[in-house]
């Protein structure tokens, strides 16, 4: 599950890491408001940023700089309701705007080629990781978390060092490491990215200018199979940003992904759902989601699953395959059937069903006049002609 | 010969008198699987499985007393990490966890302590393995299988049973199909099954069934190119047309940062000398096609 950059922050926060302080604002008085108080407390200037759970929101012309409260409202107004990557922006983070000496990039992953998180850090920040990855691999540097002590300070100050820092800056560095490990471990996350961490130029309590590393922005994600067990991560769900049938889909306990097709999927398997896609579009159709009925999927299962399909006023046809093992055929046969007396409109659908109870199945939907096909191949060609036919 | 399970398998079932636990116990058992303990803790000395297999407290009593050398494993997802470690404790070599929703960093520690005990761990999040005519452990349907020389290894559940049904449609055998999980922490990975397909008597050619996210496709790849040349092998690659950044269903099935598509892994492959098919459906051709005869 993504989370918000607010939110974000909030985790980081709660593991100690040097977070400035920010304001969450849905319309450009609260904006405004939020501005006032950043520049009452001797802000030079503020910063608004969109809440989007997309990447390239500052290419987008999500993130703006204001020196009045009053332009703050202007910025704040231009970017709340701007489409980002089809995102409607709702609300935006609204901060001092600090004043950055250096960029860098530091983040925590799960890698699995090694089976252990690692640390990656980059002196070349403010940019995406993926990018620097493509261009200049030999700038990012990583440090292997040991599976059991963590990630150890020896192994956060090579990291620092790496990247060119020194005293003092190194040992906030390697507190900020070890903070980052700390939320990905506290949270049951599976990215924690702080990008960029920045050397920023400040006023000491004595008057006299100094520098020190700040958390700027903040990019987590979290272990679905987690989230059960950390009390208030549930919460942290952005339901605006959700497709309306994500929530259904999740009461139901099915996996489904929206796509753009025209072919509604049916499918038991994660992988055999994605084949199924595949084949959609190999034989010249275009797949309308991505759909698991899990295993063992029953006959309610079954018709919540249809009526998701359906509410897609894009598909033209359905496409039912299913390999039980676990998932009893003649129980999602019977399911079908329910689920056409009850369905609010007349679509197309062919029916594969192979392996256990088969052939109870087959017998179910004979005797219904379902269009049943055998292979796989043959359900996806079938499918796709009759959603061609349908177009005519 | 077979890989991981065959007739030298003493199982024992950990969570035995679960609803699943119970249910598949049985299938393996039909299946001519030597099932010689199951486990509940509380409930030592029942038997499970109409008095026919004996319960006992702990893991290490199953090994003591029932001579159990491999373990299957359904028991919900919190307390799973903790039965594999019992299981390895116990001096199980192999242990198979058909568990789903495990914490990714839940299994971290757990993958090291097998490793460093040198067991093997298969999934979690994954079907189990078959044997066919000698042993099935987990939930992967019986009557798919027919015994031949053809080894499988796959990331999926229901995909991997069509591949199988369509070889054994074909009249392709197969000598082991193992089921690794799709989860982003498994204990056995592409590469460690084809090491043991290349060094099983019994094996002849290799079909592998992968999918987007993560690299170890294009590991396997790169072993395959050095090691298995001489060897018939047929992939299938499911995820072609799956959006980037959307978890397809399987914990570690998505395609972040432009990285672990389909089309990278069916390039390592074919780069390697695998044929890739476009359908399940084909692998038999493309086996056979690879100089492969049953």
């Amino acid at each position: 599950m993504k989370i918000q950059e607010a939110d974000a922050k909030s985790l980081l926060l709660a593991q100690g890491l040097p977070v400035p302080p920010w304001e969450v604002a849905r319309n450009p008085d609260e904006v405004k408001a939020a501005a006032q108080r950043f520049f009452a407390s001797g802000a030079s200037r503020v910063v608004v940023k969109a809440q989007v759970l997309v990447g390239g929101r500052g290419k987008a012309g999500g993130v703006k700089l204001a020196s009045t409260p009053d332009e703050a409202r202007d910025v704040g107004e231009r970017i709340l309701g701007m489409d980002i990557k089809g995102i409607t922006v709702r609300k935006v983070l609204v901060g001092a705007a600090a004043e950055i000496v250096k960029e860098y990039y530091l983040g925590a992953i799960i890698d699995r080629a090694s089976r252990r998180i690692v640390l990656m850090a980059s002196a070349e920040g403010g940019v995406e990781i993926e990018e620097v990855a493509r261009q200049n691999p030999s700038a990012i540097h990583r440090a292997s978390a040991d599976p059991e002590l963590g990630l150890l300070a020896f192994q956060a100050r090579s990291l620092g060092l790496a990247v060119g820092l020194r005293d003092p800056l190194l040992n906030q560095f390697v507190a900020i490491a070890q903070g980052l490990f700390a939320t990905m471990t506290a949270n049951d996350a599976d990215l924690v990215e702080v990008n960029p961490l920045a050397i920023v130029a400040e006023t000491a309590a004595d008057g006299k200018p100094a520098q020190r590393l700040v958390c700027l922005d903040a990019k987590i994600t979290l272990d679905d199979s987690g989230l059960a067990r950390h009390a208030g991560l549930e919460a942290l769900r952005d339901l605006d940003e959700e497709d309306p049938t994500d929530a259904q889909a999740r009461k139901l306990g099915i996996n489904f992904i929206h796509l753009d097709g025209t072919i509604g999927c049916m499918v038991n398997g994660a992988g055999l759902a994605m084949t199924t896609m595949d084949l959609v579009k190999h034989f010249g159709g275009e797949p309308a989601n991505f759909l698991d009925v899990g295993g063992g999927a029953r006959r309610e299962t079954v018709c919540g699953a249809m009526e998701l399909i359906l509410a897609d006023p894009k598909v033209k046809t359905i496409l039912v395959n299913i390999f039980g093992g676990i998932t009893r055929g003649d129980e999602v046969a019977a399911g079908l059937i329910e689920a056409r007396a009850e369905q609010s409109r007349e679509v197309p659908m062919v029916v594969r069903i192979v392996g256990t109870n088969a052939a109870e199945a087959a017998r179910l939907l004979q005797e219904a006049r379902f269009e049943t096909a055998t292979s796989l191949d043959e359900a996806a060609e079938k499918a796709v002609a009759l959603a061609k036919g349908g177009a005519r | 010969m077979s890989i991981l399970v065959g007739r030298d398998t003493r199982l024992v079932v950990q969570g035995i008198t679960g609803r699943e636990g119970e249910f598949h116990t049985r299938a393996s058992i039909a299946y001519g699987t030597r099932v010689v303990a199951g486990t509940r803790p509380g409930k030592g000395g029942q038997m499970a499985i109409d008095g026919t297999v004996p319960i006992f407290d702990t893991v290490a009593e199953a090994v003591k007393q029932a001579g159990a050398n491999t373990s299957v494993i359904y028991i919900p997802a919190a307390g799973a990490p903790d039965a594999i470690l019992e299981a390895v404790d116990a001096g199980i070599a192999t242990v198979i966890c058909i568990t789903e929703g495990i914490p990714a960093l839940d299994m971290i520690p757990v993958v090291e302590a097998v490793r460093r005990a040198g067991a093997k761990l298969i999934g979690p999040n994954c079907p189990g393995v078959t044997s066919p005519g000698r042993a099935k452990v987990g939930i992967i349907p019986s009557s798919i299988h027919k015994p031949g020389r053809v080894g499988v290894v796959s990331r999926s559940g229901t995909l991997t049973y069509e591949a199988v049904q369509a070889m054994t449609d074909a009249g392709l055998g197969q000598s082991s199909c193992v089921g690794i999980g799709g989860d982003p922490i498994i204990g056995t990975t592409f590469l460690d099954v084809l090491k043991l397909f290349r060094d099983d008597p019994e094996t002849d050619a290799i079909v592998m069934i992968g999918e987007i996210g993560g690299s170890a496709e294009e590991e396997a790849a790169a072993f395959a190119a050095e090691h298995l040349r001489g060897v018939p092998m047929a992939a299938f690659i499911a995820g072609r047309t799956a959006p980037p950044g959307r978890r397809m269903g399987h914990a570690g099935a998505i395609i972040s940062g432009g990285s672990g598509t389909a089309a990278e892994k069916i390039a390592a492959l074919e780069a390697a000398g695998v044929r890739v098919a476009d359908s399940p459906t084909q692998l038999p051709r493309l086996l056979l096609e690879a100089g492969y005869r049953a």
